[in-house]
């Protein structure tokens, strides 16, 4: 599977927390009379999100349900014009990719000091180190379960996460067991992977089949480029 | 049904029905292995009757007691030797039926985490359909851990 990054027209929003703020703002004001933006809508008090720090929601955290919605609604929308599970999950993917891209940036930021940057990971270890750590935690306020490399193929790796946070409230419908919603996550861990420059492919599997405590489990399978497990062996 | 129920006070909710807002029956649960098996069609039909019963009772308020007419409700209890039956409407018109030993305390808690549970795992579901019937994992294993745990 080939992914290629989505072409973003017009501005869009730096971070998944501070887009859904953002929205929220502007929705609370709707009598505000309408200046006919294109893109962009306008806060009362003429402040867009761009005005802000970019720590100012560092610590912030978005109501569990109303994300619930969110991604129910999204679901939804997707399924509503694909014509089977893996388009699904390729529009759920292509979904999470551009948060990815955008969240590298915005979390390497917010761990670097003035004297210190945070430097960019560039190998695989410690991508997948700050895939399962801090972007886990940035998303999910909590760290993955655990990171797997397989023992049979040296170009993929594994993330594990027990109970997703995306998929809390879903059940797919037995006619479905194939799909698994966070294909979505798996987009933004692509989007991650790509902004770095290690090429990847990641699709999210279930795993929690006759599993009593971790029904829900998942894997994220990393299947990196064979350009870039080369590149791995020679530095 | 009545017969076995009295062995079973170790067991003190015996099922759960929920009606969605046209008198459908959308889910039935029982929590009880011993109880006697109603079938579908029956199950269909009490879920019907009980949805006509509550709509005669609500308009059966007595204007005397002066309560306005959006707070008037249907059965809120039935009550019989053998067991009770608690009935909460939501605002949509949805209607949960928990049927419980006559004795047992605490069904107003119960039944407001039944509703939370469909909130959450029925609702928040992108594969559920409105008021179709109810065909979720995930709420039924909530509610069978909520239920054995009590």
């Amino acid at each position: 599977m080939a992914t290629t990054a989505p072409s973003q027209p017009g501005p869009k929003p730096l971070s998944p927390p501070t887009t859904i703020q953002a929205a929220s703002s502007t929705a609370r004001t709707p009598q505000q009379p309408s200046q006919q933006h294109s893109g962009l809508r306008t806060p009362s008090n003429r402040k867009t999100i761009y005005d802000r720090n970019l720590n100012r929601t560092r610590t912030a955290e978005l109501s569990r349900a109303s994300f619930a919605y969110l991604f129910s609604e999204m679901v939804t929308y997707a399924q509503r014009r694909v014509t089977g599970i893996q388009d699904l999950e390729r529009r759920l993917n292509e979904a999470g990719y551009p948060l990815g891209q955008r969240l590298l940036p915005l979390l390497l930021y917010r761990s670097s000091t003035p004297t210190h940057p945070h430097p960019r990971p560039t190998r695989i270890l410690p991508l997948l180190q700050f895939i399962a750590h801090p972007l886990w935690r940035h998303l999910f306020a909590r760290s993955a379960d655990s990171i797997e490399s397989s023992s049979t193929n040296p170009h993929e790796y594994m993330i594990v996460d027990n109970e997703p946070l995306v998929n809390q409230y879903i059940s797919v419908p037995k006619e479905m067991s194939q799909l698994n919603c966070a294909a979505f996550v798996a987009g933004i861990v692509e989007g991650v992977a790509w902004a770095v420059g290690l090429q990847c492919a990641v699709s999210a599997h279930n795993a929690g089949e006759g599993d009593a405590m971790w029904p829900g489990k998942t894997v994220f399978l990393i299947r990196f480029d064979e350009s870039v497990v080369k590149r791995e062996a020679i530095k | 049904m009545n017969m076995l129920l009295q062995e079973l006070d170790n067991m003190v909710v015996y099922s759960l029905i929920i009606i969605n807002k046209a008198g459908g029956l959308v889910f039935n649960r029982d929590f009880n292995p011993a109880l006697n098996k109603i079938s579908v069609n029956d199950l269909l039909v009490l879920a019907g009757t009980f949805h006509g019963v509550h709509a005669i009772t609500k308009s059966l308020t007595p204007s005397s007691l002066g309560i306005p007419s959006k707070e008037r409700t249907g059965i809120e209890v039935l009550e019989s030797s053998q067991f009770r039956l608690t009935c909460f409407q939501t605002f949509t018109g949805t209607k949960f039926l928990l049927f419980t030993e006559p004795h047992q305390p605490n069904v107003d808690t119960i039944i407001h985490k039944v509703y939370e549970l469909y909130a959450d795992y029925v609702m928040k579901n992108p594969f559920y359909q409105l008021e179709m019937p109810i065909r979720c994992e995930a709420f039924e294993r909530g509610l069978m851990s909520y239920i054995r745990a009590k």
